[in-house]
């Protein structure tokens, strides 16, 4: 079973539902942290033989400025304003540039060429739990999306015949769909706030556009009793079951600053996390 | 002068930071105030008011197939694999397409134009006198989020802009960033904040933007993160403390500075010590 935590907006307890999961989990596990933009599932679950491999998964162009004229053709074409003639030369700005190439095709003298450019690391080590596939990427390092993509591929070439659990992005943008492409179930954390619940809206029309199953988990749900009414009124009309409600614990604050999931500590929210657990696996195994 | 609230972790507050440090600025001079988080955009929770949508288009190409003669040499340039050229067809991937344009430029036919297509819109809104909101929202299931971003950006220019990024240290936060003069940075004192923070400190530093921060949801224990600041030689100007109370105001779309006096005084006093910091 592949399953993939996410939730919208940031900070509503991602991984801090997605370690209480895994380290629930008896059997075989994969685990795979695709918040690439700021991975923390191997804070909770620390890997030892980590291996490091750079990722070039981005394309930047260079120009040779012993070649350019300065005609400024490719300051005009790029749609990223990532070119600038700067006196009688063209210089690119990496940040901006998104390698596209339409100012390779422009170029009169033939003085930009295209260079993979290394955007960050991806870890692969084994924790406790199981191995645990991450990533890191380089500050300003522009597109994460595709190396969400490279996380995730190397996290299902090992699960084959294991559980998966992903801890994923927030928003609803490129990473977050690189996240849920091809995982078995999400299960949606989300918070009695109007910025968790609007967000949450707009990550279930994404959901539902590729087809993805789909959990509520209610974070700190007695912070606020009306909007948990509003979000199970809205879960209730999209046919979303509502796996659990955590309440607001502060053993959960002590997990986090203690780097260890709260499951390892008798509390409520450690109890009801046990009840998501075996909610989100009794509903896969009937259907 | 133009200020970011942004945080490599999402959900330390950001959008709250950006909230009220308007709504206290906005009780005296003109201030705009910028949504540049456009997949999850929220800070119109805290602001209702009627709107005004801005649509934001992208170009995408749109291939004549009666010219067209299928060499295939927009598909082997399109670095996106946006599109697809078969026998007798040209399939268009739209989901992967960057507007880059330069299928038109390859074609040796002329047989590609291009073509407006929305991806979100700028909703405009004047909640107050001095107060005008910019929000950036991005149709769920696209991706071209710095586009929608630069878009509001350039509506919501202004004397004073106050920006909300989306997390993370990506391509929409480096758009967000662009052209800031301050970057406030939003921790959270746990081990998970810190990890963040120091990589959106590496960002800032790149970008070669001025940082302060801003420790929020204090229990108290926020050692890490000062001795992180002070190696790290960023100011401190603002702790903002756990409370039930203020979950409660946020969680229900309102702002401590709305709320509290005293709060509305201590985001007037962030905002000076911003200030000082840009004109040194």
């Amino acid at each position: 079973m592949k399953i993939a935590v996410v939730s919208g907006k940031g900070g509503t307890g991602k991984t801090t539902v997605s370690a209480a999961l895994a380290d629930l989990c008896q059997g075989s596990l994969i685990l795979a942290d695709c918040d690439v933009d700021a991975a923390n599932f191997g804070i909770v679950f620390p890997a030892e033989d980590v291996v490091s491999e750079p990722y070039a998964g981005r394309d930047v162009v260079e120009i040779d400025s012993d070649v350019c004229i300065g005609c400024g053709k490719c300051e005009d074409v790029c749609r990223f304003s990532a070119v600038q003639v700067i006196g009688d030369a063209a210089f690119v700005h990496p940040l901006s540039c998104e390698g596209c190439g339409t100012c390779m095709l422009v170029c009169p003298v033939s003085a930009i060429s295209r260079k993979k450019m290394v955007s960050g690391e991806i870890y692969t080590g084994t924790t406790e739990k199981g191995p645990l596939v991450s990533a890191e990427l380089f500050a300003g390092s522009g597109n994460s999306g595709r190396m969400v993509h490279e996380v995730k591929r190397r996290a299902f070439s090992f699960a084959k015949s294991d559980n998966l659990i992903i801890d994923g992005p927030p928003g609803i943008g490129c990473p977050l769909m690189a996240t849920i492409g091809g995982v078995d179930a999400v299960l949606m954390v989300t918070e009695p706030g109007v910025s968790a619940v609007h967000d949450l809206k707009r990550l279930v029309v994404v959901c539902k556009k590729m087809h993805i199953r789909m959990f509520a988990v209610i974070n700190r749900f007695d912070l606020s009793n009306q909007q948990v009414r509003e979000i199970e009124a809205f879960c209730q009309a999209e046919n979303i079951p509502v796996a659990g409600k955590i309440p607001f614990d502060e053993h959960v604050v002590a997990a986090v600053s203690a780097c260890m999931p709260v499951t390892r500590i008798s509390c409520p929210a450690s109890d009801e996390l046990s009840r998501i657990r075996a909610f989100v696996s009794d509903s896969m195994k009937d259907s | 002068m133009n200020i970011i609230a942004a945080s490599g972790k999402g959900g330390t507050g950001k959008t709250m930071i950006a909230a009220n440090l308007a709504f206290a600025v906005s009780q005296h001079e003109s201030v705009s105030l910028v949504d540049c988080d456009v997949e999850e955009p929220n800070l119109h929770l805290y602001f209702p008011g009627p709107v005004v949508s801005v649509p934001v288009k992208t170009l995408i190409p749109r291939i004549d197939t009666e010219i067209c003669k299928f060499c295939g040499k927009c598909g082997e340039f399109c670095n996106y694999g946006a599109l697809s050229i078969l026998k007798n067809n040209v399939l268009f991937f739209r989901e992967m397409c960057h507007s880059c344009g330069g299928c038109r430029i390859v074609c040796p036919e002329k047989a590609v134009t291009e073509e407006e297509y929305g991806i979100g819109t700028v909703e405009i809104r004047k909640p107050s006198t001095h107060l005008t909101l910019f929000s950036g929202v991005m149709n769920p299931g696209e991706v071209l989020a710095p586009v929608i971003i630069r878009r509001a950006k350039e509506l919501g220019q202004s004397g004073l802009t106050i920006c909300d990024a989306a997390p993370g240290i990506s391509c929409p936060v480096i758009e967000a960033c662009s052209d800031a003069d301050f970057v406030l940075l939003v921790a959270e004192p746990t081990p998970f904040g810190l990890a963040n923070l120091r990589q959106m400190t590496e960002l800032v530093r790149l970008l070669e933007i001025p940082a302060g921060v801003v420790i929020n949801r204090s229990f108290g224990r926020d050692a890490v993160i000062h001795e992180f600041c002070e190696k790290e030689q960023l100011p401190v100007f603002l702790t903002i403390p756990f409370s039930r109370g203020f979950a409660e105001v946020q969680n229900g779309g309102s702002l401590i500075a709305r709320e509290f006096p005293e709060w509305e005084q201590k985001f007037r006093a962030l905002y000076t010590r911003i200030s000082a910091e840009v004109s040194r």
